[in-house]
C-alpha cells in the first residue's frame, strides 16, 4: 500500500465518521462537530494531493480556506445554537422543526 | 316653355308626397294639426296643373307630347327604364286629379273636422294624390304599376279611416283583396309584354307590338290580362263588390277616389294602353263594360242608402266608359272620365253636405238609431239646402245624359260608338242595348235620389227644424263643380250644345290601335259620325223616359213604388239585394275557401305539428339527455375528473417523503451517492 492511499483511506474514515455524526446526533453541538470532522477529512485529502500529487502549496492554500471558513461557520452555527438554546430551552435539532409547516 | 311641363309634372308629383311625409311624422305637433300642409301643397299643384292646362290651350297641339326616361336599374340583359310621359291626356287628367283632390281637401276642413285622426286623414289624402298623379305621369308598365299599388294601399287606408267600425274595417280588406285578384292579372299582362318585347317604356311596347314581337293570342292574353286590373280598380262586373262597401270611408273620400279620381285609373289605362288591345280583347272589354252598366244601373234602382246608390251609379258609369274603350271610342271613354269626374264628385260632396246636415240634426236630437244616410229618413231638403239642392240637381240633369250639361256631350259621344260598331258587326246588336238601357235606368234613379231626398214630405218632421245649409268650405266645392257640370266647359270655343266638338275633341285626337289588322281610327271616327244624329235622338229619348217615369213614381206619386215593386216580383227583390252576389261569392268563394283554409290548418296542426313536429322534438330531447349522461358521466366525472384524482392522489403519497428533517434529507443524499458510486464501480 502507498502512501497517499493510507493518507485517503484515513480521510475517509474521518468523512464517514462525520456523516454517520451529523445524520445520527440529535444534539445540535455534535451535528456541528461531525461537520467539522467533514472538513478536515477533506482537508487531509488536498494536503495529500497536495503532497503527493506535485502540485506544491495550492492544496495548502485550499486547506488554509477551508480552516479559516470552517471556523467562521463554527462561529455563526454556535450563535444559531445558542439563540435556539434561548428560545426553546434546547439544543435537540428535531425540535428545531417551526419553519416546517 | 322648352321644358315646363316636365318640370312642373314632378313638382305635382312629388308635393302631395311631401306633404304626407310631413303629416305623417310631424302632422300632430303642427297647428291645426297641419292640415295646412296638405291643403297648401295641394292648392300649389291645381295652380301648376292650371297653368300647364292653359300652356296646353295656348299651344293647341294635338300631337303635343313629351318624355322623360331615366335609367332606373341595367343589369346589362335586364333593363329597367322609368320616366314620364305629359301629352294632352295627361295634362287634363292631372286637372282633374288636382282639381277634385283640391276639392276634397277643402271640404274635409270642416266634414272632417274634430276628428280623432285629423292629420292621418290628410297624409292619406297626400299619399292617394302622389299615387295617383304617379299612375297619370308613368310612361312605362313598371312606375304605372307600382304606383297602381300605391292607390290601392292608400285606399285601403282610407276606407278603413273608421276602423273602430268593423263594417269599415271590413270593407277596407275587400276592397284591398278584391283589388288583388284584378292586379295579378295586370302583372302577368305586364310580364307577357316584357317577356316578348323586353321593355316596360309604353313607347316600345307600342313599337314591339307593331312589329309583331307579340302577335295572336299571347297579345290578346296580355291586353286581358292588364284589362283585368283595369277591372279590379275600376270595379267592374264580377269585381264590382268592393266599391259600394267602400262607402264606409269618409264621404270627401268618396267623391275623390270611389268616384272621380282612383276608380278612373282603371279606365285611364286602358286609354293609355288602348293600341295594344287585340280586337278580341276589345271585344272582351266592350262587354264587360257594357254588362257592368246595366247591371250596376239595376242595383241602383232599389238602394235606399244615398251612397249606396251614387255607389252603383258609379259603377255602371265607369262601365260605360269600359264600353266605349271596347268599342274603339276610347276618346270618348276619356271624355266621359272627365265629365263623370265633376258630376259625380258634386254628387258626392252633395250627398256627404246632406249626411252632414242629418247628422247634426240628430245629434241635436240625441237619436243614435236613426241612419243618416238612409233617403227613406230624408224628403223636403229642398227649401233647407238651396245651394246643395240645386248644384246636385243641376250633376243629375248631367248625369242623366239631359243636354246642355256635359253628361249629355259625352254619352252621347259613348253611345254613337256603340251604335256605330253595333251597325257594322251586327251580332253585337247587345251593347248598343246595354248602352241605352243603362241610360235610361240612370235618369230614372237619379231622380229618385233627388226626388226621395229633396222633394215631397219630410218623413221624419221633428227633424226638419234642425237641418241646415252646410259651411262655405262644403258649399264652395259643391258650386265650383257643379258649374263645370254645364256644356259650355267642354266644347269652346264653340257654343253647339250638340255636338262635343271643342277643345276637347280638338287636342285629344285617337290613335289607330298598332295591333295590325284592327279599325283605322279614321275609320272609326267616321262611323260614330255617322251614328252619331241616331244616337243623339235615342238617348234624348230614354234620358227623358228615364225622368218621367222617375217623376211619376216618385214625385207626383201617381205609381206607388209598393205595387211596382209587387209587380216586378223577385226582380226586384235580386236587385235590393245587388243580385245576391256577396251572398253567392260567401257561399261559392270564401266558404269553400275557409274550410279548405280550415281542413289544411288541421294537417297542420294535427299531422304535421303533433307528430313531425313534436316527434322531431322527443327524438332530440332524447338524443341530448343520452348525450349528456355521457359529457357528464363520462368525460366530466372520468376524464376530466379523473386526471385530478390521479394527481392528488399522487401528491398524496409522495408528501409522505417530505419528512421536513435535515438529517433525513443528508441519509438520502449519502444514501444516493453510494449508489451512485456502486453503479459507477461496476
Amino acid at each position: 500500500m502507498d502512501q497517499l492511499n493510507s493518507y485517503l483511506f484515513v480521510a475517509a474514515i474521518l468523512f464517514s465518521l462525520g456523516v454517520f455524526g451529523v445524520i445520527t446526533r440529535r444534539n445540535g453541538i455534535a451535528v456541528l462537530m461531525g461537520v467539522e470532522l467533514i472538513l478536515n477529512a477533506a482537508n487531509v485529502n488536498f494536503i495529500a494531493f497536495s503532497r503527493f500529487g506535485g502540485m506544491n502549496f495550492d492544496g495548502h492554500v485550499f486547506g488554509m480556506l477551508v480552516i479559516v471558513m470552517a471556523a467562521a461557520e463554527a462561529a455563526v452555527a454556535l450563535a444559531i445554537i445558542i439563540n435556539i438554546y434561548n428560545n426553546m430551552n434546547t439544543i435537540n435539532v428535531d425540535q428545531a422543526s417551526q419553519l416546517k409547516q | 316653355m322648352d321644358n315646363i311641363f316636365i318640370n312642373y309634372s314632378l313638382l305635382i308629383l312629388v308635393l302631395p308626397l311631401v306633404a304626407f311625409v310631413i303629416l305623417i311624422f310631424a302632422g300632430k305637433r303642427l297647428p291645426r294639426q297641419g292640415d295646412w300642409v296638405a291643403v297648401s301643397a295641394i292648392l300649389v299643384t291645381l295652380i301648376l296643373s292650371i297653368v300647364m292646362f292653359i300652356a296646353m290651350l295656348l299651344d293647341y297641339n294635338p300631337g303635343f307630347s313629351q318624355e322623360s326616361t331615366f335609367t332606373w336599374m341595367d343589369l346589362g340583359a335586364f333593363k329597367i327604364e322609368l320616366g314620364i310621359l305629359v301629352d294632352n291626356i295627361t295634362v287634363v287628367m292631372l286637372l282633374v286629379v288636382t282639381l277634385i283632390s283640391s276639392c276634397s281637401h277643402i271640404f274635409s276642413l270642416k266634414y272632417m273636422e274634430g276628428d280623432v285622426r285629423y292629420s292621418r286623414y290628410y297624409a292619406y289624402l297626400g299619399l292617394f294624390t302622389f299615387s295617383m298623379n304617379g299612375i297619370v305621369l308613368a310612361n312605362n308598365l313598371i312606375s304605372m304599376y307600382m304606383s297602381w299599388e300605391l292607390v290601392g294601399l292608400s285606399s285601403y287606408l282610407l276606407i278603413g279611416h273608421w276602423f273602430e267600425k268593423d263594417t269599415a274595417a271590413d270593407a277596407g280588406k275587400k276592397a284591398f283583396l278584391t283589388n288583388r285578384v284584378g292586379d295579378i292579372g295586370f302583372f302577368i299582362g305586364i310580364m307577357l309584354l316584357y317577356s316578348s318585347v323586353g321593355s316596360f317604356l309604353f313607347s316600345d311596347v307600342f313599337v314591339g307590338v307593331e312589329t309583331g314581337k307579340i302577335t295572336g293570342i299571347t297579345l290578346t292574353f296580355a291586353g286581358v290580362g292588364i284589362f283585368l286590373g283595369a277591372m279590379g280598380k275600376s270595379s267592374q262586373f264580377p269585381f264590382h263588390i268592393w266599391l259600394p262597401d267602400a262607402m264606409e270611408g269618409p264621404t270627401p273620400v268618396s267623391a275623390l277616389m270611389h268616384a272621380a279620381t282612383m276608380v278612373a285609373a282603371g279606365v285611364y289605362m286602358t286609354v293609355r294602353l288602348f293600341p295594344l288591345f287585340t280586337p278580341d280583347a276589345l271585344l272582351v272589354i266592350a262587354y264587360v263594360g257594357g254588362f257592368t252598366a246595366i247591371f250596376a244601373a239595376s242595383i241602383a234602382i232599389t238602394q235606399n242608402d244615398i251612397k249606396k246608390v251614387l255607389a252603383y251609379s258609379t259603377v255602371s258609369q265607369l262601365g260605360y266608359m269600359i264600353l266605349a274603350v271596347g268599342t274603339g271610342v276610347y276618346v270618348a271613354a276619356f271624355f266621359h272620365l272627365l265629365t263623370h269626374a265633376m258630376f259625380k264628385a258634386n254628387l258626392f260632396y252633395g250627398s256627404g253636405s246632406v249626411i252632414h246636415a242629418m247628422h247634426h240634426a240628430l245629434h241635436e236630437k240625441h237619436d243614435h238609431e236613426t241612419d243618416p244616410q238612409d233617403m227613406r229618413n230624408m224628403g223636403g231638403f229642398k227649401s233647407k239646402m238651396p245651394i246643395t239642392y240645386w248644384s246636385m240637381l243641376i250633376s243629375t240633369l248631367a248625369i242623366a245624359g239631359v243636354p246642355f250639361f256635359s253628361g249629355f256631350l259625352s254619352k252621347d259621344a259613348i253611345l254613337a260608338g256603340t251604335l256605330a260598331f253595333a251597325q257594322h258587326q251586327p251580332q253585337h246588336f247587345l251593347l248598343p242595348v246595354f248602352g241605352f238601357g243603362a241610360a235610361a235606368i240612370t235618369a230614372f234613379y237619379m231622380f229618385r235620389l233627388i226626388f226621395m231626398t229633396f222633394h215631397g214630405e219630410h218623413q221624419i218632421p221633428e227633424l226638419v227644424e234642425d237641418i241646415h245649409e252646410s259651411p262655405k268650405e262644403m258649399t264652395g266645392p259643391l258650386v265650383l263643380l257643379a258649374s263645370l257640370s254645364v256644356f259650355i266647359f267642354y266644347t269652346l270655343p264653340r257654343f253647339n250644345p250638340f255636338s262635343d266638338h271643342g277643345w276637347f275633341t280638338d287636342l285629344i285626337v285617337p290613335q289607330t290601335a298598332v295591333v295590325p289588322g284592327s279599325m283605322t281610327a279614321h275609320q272609326i271616327t267616321e262611323y260614330s259620325h255617322h251614328a252619331h244624329g241616331l244616337a243623339m235622338g235615342l238617348s234624348i229619348t230614354v234620358a227623358f223616359i228615364g225622368i218621367i217615369l222617375s217623376v211619376l213614381v216618385y214625385l207626383k206619386k201617381i205609381i206607388p213604388a209598393e205595387t211596382l215593386a209587387k209587380k216586378m216580383g223577385f226582380l226586384y227583390d235580386w236587385s235590393l239585394n245587388k243580385f245576391y252576389f256577396d251572398e253567392n261569392y260567401h257561399r261559392f268563394l270564401y266558404q269553400p275557401f275557409l274550410n279548405l283554409s280550415n281542413k289544411v290548418a288541421w294537417i297542420d296542426w294535427e299531422l304535421y305539428d303533433r307528430y313531425f313536429i313534436n316527434g322531431f322534438g322527443l327524438v332530440t330531447e332524447w338524443f341530448s339527455r343520452v348525450t349528456g349522461k355521457f359529457d357528464y358521466d363520462g368525460i366530466d366525472q372520468g376524464l376530466v375528473d379523473g386526471i385530478g384524482r390521479v394527481a392528488g392522489a399522487t401528491g398524496h403519497s409522495l408528501r409522505k417523503i417530505q419528512t421536513g428533517r435535515l438529517q433525513n434529507y443528508l441519509l438520502f443524499v449519502v444514501a444516493g451517492v453510494i449508489v451512485m458510486i456502486i453503479v459507477q464501480a461496476f
